[in-house]
């Protein structure tokens, strides 16, 4: 009796007594959730073009803020880093599609999956050869991003916003949109939800695939670029952040592979779910429970809906 | 061709009953109130034009698809929402229009894989396979290789089927079909891509099948010639309703079958 | 000219099915197992023995596992991290509580904790596949990683969260803890393995192997043959977790001698991954091939640059093994997604007609 009011009756009432905590602690779930939500982008957007799963997305965040802080390092002005950035993560995805998706290009989902495993542990070793190993800070402040918090009381007590996560949420706001004007309203955008339909049908009225590949990658790249100089302001540059990255996974199950608003809401849920349970019903545990939670959340929707919220049903057909 | 009235008489009981079937996905009916039975030693064939269900019609008999409504009897008893594999537990096999080999394995193995139901051997046997494992394999070796020389595919029971043309590939599904030793044998369109020679020797095995070992069989086939010398009976299908059902000839000059596969006649008057 | 099969002829289907049909093939096989047996044992150095073999066939024994799962079942799994992490843990409990019964015996039995802890995270592959399925053993992984973290039970609610190997004997020798010599833990690992590997060629063999080569292939069409699919994918969850929680026992008890708990992090899931990949999906010998690659690796980078007087710093020798062992995969994928095994395959198919081309 003890263990089952412990477990449903009382974290709500903390919530319920501290309002202020409550809504601490969604905001805080909120803007991981954003963050999140932003690297599962990165994944939508290469799977709806390419069909494939680009386990590497995570390490492509923690590369690009790495590339972006190491060169102001060297001395580089911040916005020529930046631009440089820009450039590196082109050439990335330039080099993704010549070396490793044109000759693989009619192998299997999982031979591709496998592949963006190599890339993955490539860039590990390379991004800790040029730049080094140790956790670095990111350049917030020659970025102009906002530095310290907005507090206001109220609620019973005071709630204390970042101003670097409202910027954050506010940019990855303005990015989801301009992708989504993108996909919808250019030629290329148009081209990219073609050859996510069906590859031989865009070549048949003469797209170029290994375009759209390259300008695919690069979009993720850039998207990669964003959430890596928010992640790294928001705490630090390091390659543990490639770990974090995986949770983008769970995000994608719950929004489906291939929608980018599943993607917003599924990272919308983990991100504000986990908080909530790391916080509430954490403690019960010994607490830590963030590491894994979004995972069973994962696997709950997948038991009972396979495609995700948003994604399409697959139909086998024999 | 062979005298009817000795044909009729080795036909035996029902062994499949079809009855008031209907299957919709989503807005699409597939099936509409099919009735027909399948007898036992009979060879009975599936026709019509493309789209008319035939392919749902075996899914459902092998326990791919439950239908909305309707019942299906095998042999005897009710068995309308089977699984799959329940179905091959019963005395179902099944072969494909696109094909459904184990591409990464050996013909011989795809076959052999077909006695997974006859292999009892438990795992502990299975850990230490010197012994009774090995026995029971050995065994269903011999029985295998008696289906691969009587498919003529000896030559290739090494070989990694992904790498065999079609025409082959199709038997050695055929051959994985008979190791399990069914009752009901479904063909989805066992002649689909050969040239004649080829569909000449598919056809006698069928017949061999049919005749040597007693197999019942249904089977969905597009070639005409082939529907008329192999089957005893006839199922026309059209737009998922049964529009037809009669020994070959009978249904060879019907005006409804004529219709769903040539269209109206247009009154050309010249 | 010398590896062919001319002359060998099979009379039986036994022979024919035998596992090793060629008899060069069971000559290597008779001979690699003397100089495993023998030979090491007697001119090996501790070095050899402590970093080099040891760890490979322990390595050889967590592929071999997860080949089982995902190559010959097509279930891509990525907790063999964690399933390594429940085989030590559970040894330990085991050797706490019963400290008289044989090291040997609670090893093995370590397995079958990881087996059902395997299977208890298997069961949503009965309705999840693919990508969706490495998710789940994803889920798996870091709520193990927590467990050996946050349940100080566990690892004998020692201070410092780790796990120290008790002394344990076999027959009067030290088998495990700090006097046990490399020599007796390399037999023992090397009996282990020798036999968990033969255990593992009967099944893949036999009709069980077939049956999961079946729902790898197409599993609606074993599903047709009679299979049934959450039993057979089980069962590979099972012997699979089985293997790689005695590895990961083995790892604590007879290499490491202890462990904190991020040795079963998920790292080592990827690790064994890119064993089972390179060395080639659904071979039991790409296990072996994969395990020695990405092992010895790093220590040849260390190693080859020094005989040469070039220092190389550690930390750059990682950094190097991670770029090379990422340009590997993608070089492998490429030229020959079936691994080293299919490389050697292909290499005795020449070896066959030498010194003739074709």
């Amino acid at each position: 009796m003890d263990i089952l009011h412990k477990v449903f009756i009382d974290p709500f009432v903390q919530m319920g007594m501290a309002p202020d905590l409550l809504v601490q602690t969604l905001w805080d779930g909120l803007v991981g959730g954003v963050l999140y939500a932003l690297i599962a982008l990165g994944f939508v957007l290469i799977f709806k073009a390419s069909g494939v799963f680009n386990f590497a997305q995570g390490i492509m965040v923690v590369f690009a803020a790495l590339t972006l802080v190491g060169l102001h390092e060297q001395g580089v002005p911040a916005f020529v880093a930046l631009g440089l950035t820009v450039v590196v993560m082109f050439m990335l995805a330039f080099g993704v599609e010549r070396l490793v998706l044109r000759p693989l290009v009619n192998q299997s989902d999982i031979i591709l999956f496998m592949a963006t495993f190599g890339i993955t542990y490539f860039l590990i070793g390379f991004g800790q050869l040029v730049f080094g190993g140790n956790p670095k800070v990111m350049i917030a402040q020659q970025l102009y991003l906002p530095s310290g918090a907005i507090e206001f009381k109220g609620l019973g007590g005071f709630v204390s916003l970042q101003k670097i996560d409202i910027a954050a949420v506010i940019i990855a706001s303005v990015m989801v949109a301009v992708l989504a004007v993108f996909f919808q309203r250019t030629r290329i955008g148009r081209a990219l939800r073609a050859v996510a339909d069906s590859h031989q049908a865009a070549l048949s009225v003469g797209i170029s695939l290994e375009q759209i590949w390259v300008i695919v990658w690069f979009a993720a790249g850039i998207v990669a670029l964003a959430t890596g100089i928010m992640w790294g302001a928001r705490s630090e540059v390091s390659f543990s952040l490639q770990i974090i990255a995986l949770k983008a996974l769970p995000v994608l199950i719950l929004g489906g592979l291939t929608s980018i608003p599943g993607a917003i809401v599924g990272g919308l849920i983990i991100g504000i779910g986990e908080k909530l349970a790391e916080f509430y019903w954490g403690p019960l545990l010994g607490g830590g429970i963030e590491s894994w939670f979004a995972y069973v959340i994962a696997l709950g929707f997948l038991v009972f809906r396979p495609q995700g919220l948003f994604g399409e049903r697959l139909i086998e057909r024999i | 061709m062979r005298a009817p009235s000795s044909r009729e008489a080795a036909l035996g009981e029902v062994l499949l009953a079809v009855e008031d079937v209907s299957l919709a996905f989503g807005g699409v009916r597939a099936l509409t109130g099919v009735s027909f039975d399948i007898r036992k030693g009979e060879i009975r064939a599936i026709i019509g034009p493309n789209g008319a269900g035939k392919t749902s019609m075996l899914n459902v008999v092998n326990g791919f698809y439950q239908p909305q409504s309707g019942r299906i009897t095998f042999k005897g008893k009710e068995r309308t929402s089977m699984r799959p594999y329940a179905a091959a537990e019963g005395g179902i096999a099944r072969t494909f229009q696109n094909l459904a080999l184990f591409r990464g394995m050996t013909t011989l193995d795809n076959i052999l894989a077909g006695r997974a139901l006859k292999m009892r051997r438990g795992f502990f046997w299975q850990l230490i396979r010197y012994g009774p494992a090995l026995r029971e394999e050995v065994e269903h070796r011999r029985r295998v290789e008696e289906i691969i020389d009587f498919l003529e595919i000896a030559a290739i029971r090494k070989v990694p089927v992904g790498r065999l043309p079609y025409g082959l590939q199709k038997r050695v599904e055929l051959g994985r079909a008979l190791a399990m030793e069914p009752d009901l044998l479904l063909l989805d369109e066992p002649m689909a891509g050969m040239n004649l020679e080829e569909k000449e020797d598919m056809s006698r095995f069928i017949l061999d099948v049919n005749q040597q070992y007693g197999t019942t069989i249904a089977l969905i086939e597009h070639d005409m010639g082939v529907v008329m010398d192999l089957s005893d009976r006839v199922v026309v299908l059209d737009y998922g309703r049964k529009i037809a059902d009669a020994a070959p000839d009978d249904v060879k000059s019907d005006k409804n079958v004529i219709r769903a596969y040539l269209g109206e006649p247009h009154g050309v008057s010249v | 000219m010398l590896y062919r099969e001319a002359g060998q002829y099979k009379t039986n289907y036994a022979a024919d099915m035998a596992v090793f049909p060629i008899l060069q093939d069971r000559i290597g096989m008779l001979v690699i197992l003397l100089v495993a047996f023998v030979v090491f044992p007697l001119a090996g150095s501790d070095f050899t023995l402590n970093a080099v073999l040891i760890p490979f066939l322990i390595f050889s024994l967590a592929a071999i596992g997860l080949n089982l799962l995902t190559g010959y079942t097509g279930l891509l799994s990525l907790g063999t991290g964690g399933f390594m992490g429940v085989g030590a843990y559970a040894c330990l409990k085991l050797t706490t509580f019963f400290p008289n019964v044989d090291i040997i015996i609670w090893i093995i039995a370590s397995g079958f904790f990881s087996a059902a802890v395997g299977v208890l995270f298997g069961l949503p592959s009965l309705r999840i596949k693919g990508f969706y399925l490495a998710v789940a053993t994803l889920a798996a992984q870091f709520f193990l990683e927590w467990c050996f973290i946050r349940i100080p039970w566990l690892y004998n609610n020692s201070v410092s969260g780790a796990i120290e190997v008790p002394l344990r004997t076999f027959m009067g020798i030290p088998i495990t803890g700090p006097t046990a010599t490399s020599l007796t833990r390399y037999l023992v690992v090397l009996s282990i393995v020798v036999a968990m590997t033969w255990v593992a060629s009967n099944l893949v063999h036999g009709r069980i192997g077939r049956m999961w080569m079946s729902v790898r292939d197409m599993d609606l069409a074993a599903e047709l043959i009679g299979i049934r699919l959450l039993r057979a994918k089980l069962l590979a969850f099972a012997v699979s977790s089985f293997y790689c929680g005695v590895a990961g026992a083995m790892m604590v008890f007879l290499w490491y001698g202890g462990a904190e708990a991020d040795v079963f992090a998920i790292d080592q899931s990827f690790l064994v991954l890119f064993m089972v990949i390179i060395g080639g999906l659904g071979t039991l010998i790409g296990s072996f091939f994969g395990a020695a690659l990405i092992y010895i690796l790093p220590i040849a980078l260390r190693a080859i640059p020094a005989a040469f007087g070039l220092p190389i710093h550690p930390a750059a020798a990682e950094q190097l093994t991670f770029v090379i062992v990422g340009v590997l995969i993608i070089l492998f994928l490429v030229m020959e997604p079936n691994g080293l095994a299919r490389l050697w395959q292909i290499g005795k198919q020449k070896l066959r007609v030498w010194p003739f081309p074709y």
